[in-house]
């Protein structure tokens, strides 16, 4: 990075991170602040109102137990954005340790990790997540376990990857020439050149992740029948199909929050790759 | 190395991937605190120690875990994937049936995400930084944005309660007959049937499932597509090609999309078995009797042997779909070839 200007210019070229960063922040502050936000708490039920339309008492109506849904919608968050850092987190450490030995220490051991990881690799993330999630029952703990699981392999690959492109790099062989350990070499000389790509891809990720952990709720493999979650309050709505709203708002929550992390991700990799930084000049 | 010296290595490369997925869905399937005692038995049953003991002898639960595997693993090789706990029937049956519900949905949906995606990535990559490019970039973030279940039950409330141009769901019309199985899809066997109304009704009923399972990978597609034909275009011999004054249109599609194909042809291949599992949220909504449903029952139930199965089927598509990008490249890229 360059110098503060040009990366304000370039996030002038870029308005839709900008744009996406600001929807982040805003969804992140409404999870923190949701109990002051929400005009009702999300568990209060009242059978007299069910199933209302829309209305100035009830912003986005209300649900199949009076529910206020506008008051759920903005609880959500707390559930699937630390769900889904939580899963990108774990996948990248655990990942980044697998990609890093495989990559350095090459021969044998990279082809035995790597195999390893392959493995991981062919099982669909959402069959996989789902087996683990209704074996060890169904609830958050559980479903950011069981994607966890499936997740770790992409970062493997990358970071092995890019292990491999830096370790003949000169410095590296310069440290490795004044007697570093392959420990600290690994760690201190090789690794923070390979963080970048690899906290951008976590970016692209993270909305990912929120959609998944979303699917897997839907499916009711994720948290509590009536906890307010954006992936179970949108399967509350197929019951009531002619409720539109039930399904709607939490639906478009889910939507908002991976599209705003899309843009960011998109952004932040324009920014680091020197291939379109170029362009912009 | 010639095609057949690659091709051998890597069908001899997959053995030892193939074990391995079996070991780990067998661990997981076997190895978690889960009880599928509990899970199958009433719970007068389940309270019946004798009934117990009797259930587990006979789903073999009573046995070592490796005793289990090995049990399992001679089976498989006989093509005995074992027998559902759920349904009391041969679990290789019951994946013979729902896998072809869920291929017609696939391929529906892969068929969707490339024409989609190949000719809004390619218009979107030529006409770049035009209104047409900024419409279709927002267009595919959308696509890889949107819930899959939630486009579908907006999906079906606009389309099918509101407009009712689409059908509701389920693979045909409540009162239809399926056509008799040939193939198990039901475009094809209406066809083989001679039957045009019944093949206009299963293509009714696929159109919508198809479009929100694709809608993800059309996004990825188009993405991957504009990315890698900017980048062919600013290439010497696309200049090159312009220069010897060929017309654009002639640059853009002999020229350019041909080599700027292969990125999107891993894409598809990846794409194939991800939409395999999107297919679990689609298929639970429009009550498409497919693989993805039946492992969403397997899943609820415990149903370990048929779990296993799901995982063992779908590994395997991947695997191969990994392979056949493969062998794709090699055809694509001569460099590869002659290298």
């Amino acid at each position: 990075m360059d110098n503060l200007h040009t990366v304000r210019l370039r996030m002038r070229q870029n308005p839709l991170m900008v744009v996406g960063a600001i929807v982040c922040l805003v969804w992140i502050v409404i999870s923190m602040a949701a109990g002051d936000l929400a005009p009702y708490h999300p568990l209060e039920q009242s059978v007299m109102e069910r199933l209302q339309a829309p209305s100035s008492d009830h912003l986005f109506g209300t649900d199949q137990l009076g529910r206020d849904v506008l008051s759920r919608v903005l609880y959500g968050g707390r559930t699937s954005l630390p769900a889904g850092l939580l899963v990108v987190t774990s996948a990248m450490l655990v990942g980044t340790a697998f990609g890093a030995v495989a990559g350095y220490m090459g021969g044998m051991w990279d082809e035995l990790l790597m195999r390893f990881t392959e493995v991981f690799m062919a099982f669909p993330i959402i069959i996989l997540a789902m087996a683990i999630a209704a074996a060890l029952g169904p609830n958050v703990t559980n479903a950011v376990i069981a994607m966890s699981v499936v997740w770790w392999p992409n970062y493997a690959r990358i970071v092995r990857s890019l292990v491999i492109s830096v370790k003949s790099d000169a410095y590296v062989e310069s440290a490795r020439a004044i007697g570093s350990s392959p420990v600290r070499i690994l760690l201190i000389t090789i690794l923070p050149n390979c963080v970048a790509p690899a906290l951008v891809m976590a970016t692209l990720d993270i909305g990912n992740a929120i959609l998944i952990f979303a699917g897997l709720s839907f499916l009711g493999l994720g948290p509590e029948p009536s906890s307010p979650e954006w992936g179970r309050m949108v399967s509350d709505g197929i019951d009531y199909f002619d409720q539109w709203w039930l399904s709607t708002f939490p639906g478009l929550a889910i939507f908002t929050v991976v599209m705003a992390l899309n843009f960011v991700g998109d952004g932040m990799r324009d920014l680091l790759d020197p291939r379109t930084r170029k362009q912009i000049g | 190395m010639s095609l057949h010296v690659y091709l051998m290595r890597r069908l001899v490369l997959m053995i030892p991937l193939l074990v391995g997925i079996s070991i780990v869905s067998f661990t997981i399937s076997n190895a978690i605190p889960a009880d599928p005692t509990a899970a199958n038995l009433g719970e007068r049953a389940a309270a019946d120690p004798d009934i117990v003991a009797a259930f587990r002898h006979k789903w073999g639960l009573d046995q070592p875990l490796h005793v289990q595997y090995l049990t399992y693993m001679r089976n498989l090789l006989r093509g005995d994937m074992g027998t559902s706990i759920r349904s009391h029937r041969p679990v290789v049956e019951e994946l013979r049936r729902y896998l072809p519900a869920t291929i017609e949905l696939a391929t529906a949906g892969i068929l969707v995400s490339v024409i989609a995606g190949v000719i809004f990535g390619v218009v979107s990559a030529v006409w770049r930084n035009k209104p047409i490019d900024f419409v279709v970039r927002i267009l595919s973030l959308i696509g890889v944005s949107a819930p899959v279940f939630w486009l579908a039950l907006i999906g079906l409330l606009v389309l099918y309660l509101r407009w009712d141009v689409v059908p509701g769901p389920g693979r045909l019309d409540a009162r239809v007959v399926p056509p008799a199985r040939v193939t198990g899809l039901y475009t094809v066997d209406s066809l083989v049937a001679g039957d045009l109304g019944l093949f206009r009704n299963s293509i009714e009923h696929l159109l919508l499932p198809a479009l929100v399972l694709g809608a993800y990978s059309a996004g990825l597609i188009t993405r991957i597509t504009r990315s890698s034909m900017l980048e062919v275009l600013s290439q010497d011999y696309i200049t090159t090609a312009r220069s010897k004054g060929l017309r654009e249109w002639v640059v853009v599609m002999r020229h350019a999309l041909r080599n700027a194909l292969m990125p999107v042809v891993t894409i598809i291949g990846l794409s194939y078995s991800s939409l395999l599992s999107g297919a679990v949220l689609t298929e639970t909504i429009f009550a498409w009797e497919g693989i993805g449903r039946y492992a969403y029952n397997a899943a609820r139930t415990l149903d370990f042997p048929a779990i296993m199965g799901v995982s063992m089927l779908i590994a395997l598509v991947f695997v191969v779909t990994n392979l056949v990008v493969d062998i794709l490249y090699y055809w694509l890229d001569p460099r590869l070839r002659h290298g």
